[in-house]
């Protein structure tokens, strides 16, 4: 199953969209990377290189983050995590997340998660 | 000339000016953004501080990667990656350098701008630390080519950067935080512009100092 990423400058946001995303998918391999060390507000570079770390796998991982740094300091991440099939994708947050763990549980591919979260970037949501 | 001993007390200076000024930095993110450049930055040269003894026998190069990849770790906020690749591009232009002549140092923060640039996919005029970078960089560059020592070149860049801290005052932001505001976020002056004058200021008093 491919992996996903929630960063949050936030620890509870990133750990409350992991939670509603496991509610419609609960055995997706989805992780948190939320706030500092110590908990207060931020971006962690050792956070979220953990996070890749615990949820990869061959299937690939898709990251989705908040906003700002998020994206800043994953993409620094990712220039140092070199492996293939991991990706940070631009896309509604909470939308994505559940897309893509629900798509993800379902033995979708990382391409065809991937294609769908960037067609997500449009959904209206109502 | 700059050697490696000058390098290291710039970023040993820069630390403490930077806690000096981590209250007032704050303040004006607190009125345009989320609060957090001052604290942030502060956090992230206090742990480069502790870094600087084991830094203390590399060459130029070593050193800014190892001051950009503790800031990166570190810092927590946006101008973390940002600042952090600065360090570490220019890094790459010093590798394996021991003094730095006057173009070296340009060419070093000439990186570090195009690093800024890369990771933020910002260019000038957007109200950020590159308002008060680029200015100051083209200046130095200037009076280096036309034959200014470092020293003088650089005083006239920390100018420039200063005249481009006012500049962000007069425009809407439109990268970061800040441009969730728009308009208004006229009339303030930009905290990472001001932390990037506060670190050119800096460098300039310690370089004075031989």
């Amino acid at each position: 199953m491919v992996g996903i990423v929630i960063v949050s400058h936030s620890r509870k946001l990133a750990e409350g969209v992991v939670e509603i995303s496991k509610m419609m998918a609960a055995e997706a391999p989805i992780a948190a990377a939320g706030g500092l060390e110590d908990g207060s507000l931020g971006t962690s570079y050792e956070k979220i290189f953990a996070a890749i770390e615990e949820v990869y796998s061959e299937d690939g991982v898709i990251i989705l983050p908040d906003m700002g740094s998020s994206v800043m300091t994953t993409e620094m991440v990712l220039e140092d995590f070199d492996k293939p099939r991991v990706k940070l994708i631009d896309c509604p947050l909470i939308e994505g997340a559940v897309l893509a763990a629900v798509e993800s549980a379902g033995g979708k591919t990382f391409e065809e998660i991937s294609r769908h979260l960037e067609e997500a970037r449009t959904t209206k949501k109502f | 000339m700059i050697d490696t001993k000058k390098i290291l007390e710039v970023i040993a200076a820069v630390a403490k000016k930077i806690e000096a000024e981590k209250d007032f930095l704050t303040e004006l993110d607190n009125e345009i953004g989320d609060g957090d450049h001052g604290i942030n930055l502060a956090r992230g040269f206090k742990s480069v501080e502790e870094k600087l003894p084991g830094l203390a026998d590399k060459d130029i190069g070593a050193i800014l990667k190892g001051v950009g990849m503790q800031l990166v770790s570190t810092v927590g906020g946006a101008s973390g990656p940002l600042y952090g690749t600065a360090f570490m591009k220019a890094g790459n232009v010093c590798k394996g350098k021991n003094t730095l002549t006057a173009e070296e140092f340009a060419a070093a923060i000439e990186a570090a701008i195009g690093g800024i640039k890369m990771r933020g996919k910002a260019v000038e005029g957007e109200k950020t630390m590159l308002d008060a970078l680029c200015p100051a960089y083209k200046t130095l560059k200037d009076g280096i080519d036309g034959g200014k020592n470092l020293i003088d070149a650089l005083k006239e860049a920390v100018d420039a950067a200063a005249e481009g801290v006012e500049y962000t005052k007069t425009i809407i932001a439109t990268k970061g935080r800040a441009s969730y505001l728009k308009e208004r976020s006229l009339g303030h002056q930009d905290p990472g512009a001001t932390s990037s004058l506060f670190m050119l200021q800096t460098t300039l008093e310690v370089l004075q100092r031989s």
